[in-house]
């Protein structure tokens, strides 16, 4: 695999970048969810890289983890949402007092 | 340039635009429908970075499980969905502040260590090496990690249940 390391960090930093961009002005609690859904699998892509490069496999192991914790941040947060919306009849974050 | 790396720039292309074409998207149904585009390319790169492992996990968890929990989400709750304007001009400044913020640090990080620079040896860890490591290096992390997964369903489960509880109460006050 001929690919640098920097080539991947600036993959994974791009998308973090969307995901932030996303989480920071979309005006909706889901579309919030996801950017930081590709925030995490932008981190969990670093990790991988940053393992394949030294040859260790604690990347991996973090990246795993961080699956698990993508998975119990969005049901604890789906579930959020839906009580949000039950109370409030919206999405829109700005709407929620 | 090799097959490994064609292969990598293919799937880092098809990432960047299905995320971007996610995050621009006004039907939350069509977003989520990239995103999972997105997410079996992310799983593609793992194989290809030498964790098939995880690879596997990132399609049975990531877009089998919780993109297919958020669309039932969306499908359980009607969204007003013209409504929204993409973008407003209030929110773009702190999205510009954190963006140059994090591209300094990212650029920093990124260029500025002189060993992310050689290229990236070919290297598989099987799902069976991965699976040791884990459990002989790391058993408490995953033993945390449980106890959060089962903290996250007990608190998912009672942020359920509470309203129906108040809702079963007004309904038997109203009769």
């Amino acid at each position: 695999m001929n690919v640098p390391l920097t080539h991947l960090l600036t993959l994974a930093g791009g998308l973090f970048f969307i995901g932030i961009w996303c989480a920071v002005t979309r005006r909706n609690l889901i579309m919030v969810m996801l950017g930081i859904e590709i925030m995490l699998n932008a981190a969990a892509l670093a990790f991988v890289g940053a393992s394949l490069r030294w040859q260790q496999m604690e990347g991996q192991a973090v990246a795993l983890f961080v699956l698990a914790i993508a998975a119990a941040e969005v049901s604890v947060g789906l579930a959020l949402i839906i009580c949000i919306y039950r109370r409030y009849r919206t999405l829109d974050p700005a709407k929620v007092q | 340039m090799t097959l490994y790396s064609l292969l990598f720039y293919l799937l880092a292309i098809i990432i960047l635009a299905s995320t971007v074409m996610a995050v621009t998207r006004r039907n939350l149904v069509h977003a989520i429908i990239y995103l999972v585009v997105s997410f079996f390319g992310s799983a593609m790169l793992f194989y290809l970075l030498g964790a098939p492992f995880l690879a596997a996990i990132e399609v049975i968890i990531y877009a089998g499980a919780i993109m297919i929990l958020f669309l039932f989400i969306v499908m359980m709750i009607d969204v007003d969905r013209h409504k929204e304007r993409l973008f407003p001009i209030r929110q773009c400044l702190p999205a510009i502040i954190f963006g140059l913020v994090y591209a300094a640090v990212g650029l920093m990080v990124t260029f500025g260590h002189s060993g992310s620079k050689a290229s990236m040896p070919i290297a598989v860890a099987t799902p069976n090496a991965f699976g040791r490591f884990v459990f002989e290096h790391h058993w408490l992390a995953v033993e945390i990690v449980s106890l959060l997964l089962l903290v996250a369903l007990i608190g998912a489960l009672y942020l359920g249940r509470l309203k129906i509880e108040k809702s079963a109460a007004a309904g038997k006050e109203t009769p």
